[in-house]
């Protein structure tokens, strides 16, 4: 028996201490793994976008390398935890914290990066201008202008200019920052070198065509009309840019290749960091004041096992905050919620278990097996309203996987992982102490454990008093 | 005390009285002010689609912007409608104006476009102006997450009512304890959706959003979880009881016998709540009163509702329900218990 104890003691001890280490520890690394707490997007501030692919033939394949190019733009923007991951068959998650203009980043990203060389017929198209050509001739910036999705006469939508390369050919591996000089002045600028087919089209074509424009197009945005000044055999060639951002914006979206379709923005949510700080602050104030009324409520209502159940819960909350930082989970407003609400489920177990002890005092056992009792007869609530709340959990978690709902998912966690949590806390670490603290219990000293035979007395077995 | 079954009537008669005005407001209402039928629940961005912005106006005072004015600059950059709540929020100590603003969403395509222009609009208007938050729902999400928030509440039913009928395997009728559960649920259910109809009708700041469902599976659980506790007392007292005693005596006195556990419980997650409805912040106050209502209402239910229907059944009081025509639910709280 005494055997047994000291050996949970020992674990719990051992637990004890190494989430408090956890907590605690310099540098908030342990074995080798960053511990600090990581902060969702709604308390570092930041924006999560769900872009959606507007080619109904999109495939898996192409849903996987358009995420692979824009965790390499992302990456190329240097900016911390970035998320990228698909959802469903036709679109990406994309997250971005703490960016300053996330609006302009996430246009960046989400451009197709297609390049395309375009028989203009002659003309000189201005820069900025919006085309259609035979590749892609029904960019979504013609059609869904001002959100709403009417159609659009095709008529009005000017006409189709033919396409002489393909963006697919282009070689990534041979877009470089270079220097354009025209006559003395010199331009930012990108050289590029097409393969295959399309570098044979482009010879064929500046070959016929010198002395005439030919347009440069970006994701169906003009950028320059060069004349044609020699046939350009090798596939290659340059973009001039009007400034170092323009060029490097381009660069990016060339360089880690063409997205294969087209994204559009379906949802996003941004939010500043301020607003999330005064969240975090707003939390730990509540978490605080949760915490010390229940422990002073414990306390009050049921003496020395309330203060061990208080012990428990500290235990509980140190070991819920080492989970956080060690697994790690990304804490969010409503996970901070979920876990302020487990602190009332995990002294619902040693509820239990104290109302039953003072009942089974009362019908006149000795303490120890009043204790034992308590222990055993309120398990078999305690596991079935945990299973019940488990599943809610597991529900809220699938259902959150859903995009437009995904805040509930951090809610569902913390709240599911604070209900295995309790189960420890409030059943291994309550019984053990309570355990080692029985020698200490005399009948004159009944009061500190909050239990009285003389009502026993007065009620019959039925009916302990309700306070 | 004695008498807490022999009363059950009574406590369903309370249940409908809580039930039934929100119902008019989810149900009726609608239909009576506007002649045409909808649910009186005011649904977020989450379920309807659109945008939501935060703004903050640090160089105006609170009241020194009306609704109307920020609505006409959004008008003026595109944004009909747009439906403008204007509070205050203290920054670097003093107190400011900001503004929340829900409209249509953001363009699929020209997203940095339209926000650059609402905000320049607006700067030039009021002067320093920052964006603390903008989300933006398009429809096609808005409606995968109204289906899968329905699929979500009827998977969860389910789940539990296979779980409790299993646990309860052992005790005589298992399914009941299922059935009576489930029952207790839908009764919270009801009075969760009732209070969101009458907040949705009478106060302009309050929306069902994707919180509001959390909380309410939430009070789904928790509401399980009481109905738990006392029907496992009820299946340990009968297998334990005295030939003479009867049905009605053990589930009184298992109710009698739980209900320390079940008030001070109550008790535990009511200061928790409350300490997040006073310090949690703004984003979760709703969340947080709707789940105070619903483990009020969960408690109460599995008491006074699941308990009490084990009974009803047990008798199989519905047969005498209609028999006697016109009797009311005072005369049926009389009838001898078997």
């Amino acid at each position: 028996m005494r055997n047994r104890e000291l050996v949970s003691l020992i674990l719990i001890a051992v637990v004890a201490a190494l989430a408090l280490w956890i907590n605690l520890v310099p540098g908030q690394t342990f074995l080798g793994r960053d511990v600090s707490f990581r902060l969702g997007l709604d308390l570092q501030g930041g924006i999560q976008v769900l872009l959606r692919s507007t080619d109904p033939e999109t495939t898996p394949d192409e849903m996987e390398t358009a995420r692979r190019v824009i965790e390499r733009r992302i990456n190329a923007l240097g900016v911390g935890e970035t998320v990228v991951q698909l959802a469903g068959n036709d679109r990406l998650i994309v997250e971005l914290p703490g960016v300053e203009n996330p609006e302009q980043a996430i246009d960046t990203l989400r451009g197709t990066g297609r390049l395309e060389f375009i028989d203009s017929q002659g003309q000189f198209l201005s820069p900025g201008t919006v085309v259609r050509t035979s590749n892609s001739p029904n960019p979504p910036q013609l059609s869904a202008t001002e959100g709403v999705t009417e159609t659009v006469d095709p008529a009005t939508l000017g006409p189709i200019y033919q396409s002489i390369t393909d963006g697919a050919d282009l070689d990534t591996g041979s877009v470089q920052p270079t220097i354009s000089q025209t006559g003395v002045a010199s331009r930012p600028a990108v050289s590029f070198t097409f393969r295959g087919e399309s570098a044979t089209r482009l010879a064929q074509f500046t070959a016929g065509n010198i002395g005439q424009p030919m347009c440069i197009v970006l994701d169906n945005r003009i950028v320059s009309c060069p004349v044609v000044d020699a046939a350009l055999t090798d596939g290659s060639g340059v973009i001039t840019t009007n400034s170092v951002e323009d060029r490097d914006a381009i660069l990016n979206q060339l360089k880690y290749g063409a997205l294969p379709v087209p994204l559009v923005v379906e949802t996003t949510r941004s939010i500043t960091a301020t607003l999330g700080q005064e969240s975090v602050q707003a939390s730990i104030v509540a978490g605080t004041v949760g915490l010390v009324v229940v422990a002073l409520f414990m306390i009050l209502f049921y003496r020395f096992p309330g203060v061990l159940a208080t012990l428990a819960l500290v235990i509980y909350t140190l070991i819920s905050f080492a989970i956080y930082r060690f697994v790690p989970i990304t804490l969010t407003l409503p996970g901070i919620a979920g876990f302020v609400l487990s602190i009332g489920l995990a002294v619902d177990a040693n509820v239990l278990i104290f109302a039953r002890l003072r009942e089974e005092y009362r019908r006149g056992r000795d303490i120890r097996s009043a204790l034992e009792l308590g222990f055993e007869e309120s398990w078999p609530a305690i596991r079935d309203s945990s299973v019940s709340t488990l599943i809610t959990c597991a529900v809220l978690f699938v259902f959150g996987s859903n995009f437009g709902v995904s805040i509930i998912q951090g809610f569902a966690l913390t709240l599911g992982l604070g209900v295995l949590i309790s189960l420890f806390t409030a059943v291994v670490v309550t019984r053990t102490f309570l355990r080692l603290a029985a020698p200490l219990f005399r009948d004159d000293r009944a009061w500190l454990f909050g239990i009285d035979r003389r009502e026993a007395l007065a009620t019959p077995p039925a009916g302990p008093r309700v306070v | 005390m004695e008498k807490l079954v022999a009363r059950r009537y009574w406590w369903f008669l309370f249940s409908l009285v809580m039930i039934l005005p929100g119902m008019y407001f989810m149900l009726l209402h609608p239909l009576v002010t506007t002649g045409k039928f909808a649910f009186g629940l005011r649904p977020s961005i989450d379920f309807s689609g659109g945008a939501l912005w935060e703004l903050r106006f640090a160089d105006k005072a609170p009241g020194e912007i009306s609704d109307e004015a920020v609505a006409a600059v959004f008008a003026a950059q595109g944004f009909d409608n747009a439906q403008v709540r204007m509070s205050q929020v203290e920054l670097d100590g003093r107190q400011v104006a900001d503004a929340i603003v829900r409209t249509r969403p953001l363009s699929e395509t020209g997203l940095r476009e339209e926000t650059a222009a609402v905000e320049a609009a607006l700067q030039a208007e009021f002067g320093a102006v920052t964006r603390e938050r903008l989300e933006s729902v398009g429809p096609t999400v808005s409606q995968e997450s109204t289906r899968s928030a329905i699929f979500a509440v009827v998977v969860a039913t389910l789940i539990i009512l296979i779980y409790l009928t299993w646990a309860f395997r052992k005790a005589p009728h298992p399914v009941r304890y299922g059935i009576c559960a489930i029952l207790a649920m839908i009764h919270d259910v009801l009075i969760v959706l009732g209070i969101a109809a009458i907040f949705s009708t009478f106060n302009q700041r309050f929306e069902v959003d994707a919180l509001f469902l959390t909380a309410l599976l939430t009070i789904l659980s928790f509401s399980v979880h009481d109905t738990i506790v006392v029907f496992d007392r009820i299946r340990e007292n009968l297998i334990n009881r005295h030939p003479a005693e009867t049905f009605d005596a053990v589930v009184n006195h298992s109710i009698v016998q739980t209900l320390p556990r079940s008030i001070n419980t109550q008790l535990t997650t009511f200061f928790t709540l409350t300490a997040l409805l006073l310090f949690g912040g703004e984003t979760i106050q709703n969340f947080v009163l709707i789940m105070l209502i619903g483990l009020v209402s969960g408690t109460y239910s599995s008491i006074f509702n699941a308990a009490q229907l084990l009974v009803v059944w047990e008798h199989r009081e519905w047969r005498r329900w209609f028999g006697r025509g016109g009797s009311n639910a005072d005369e049926r709280s009389a009838a001898p218990a078997n």
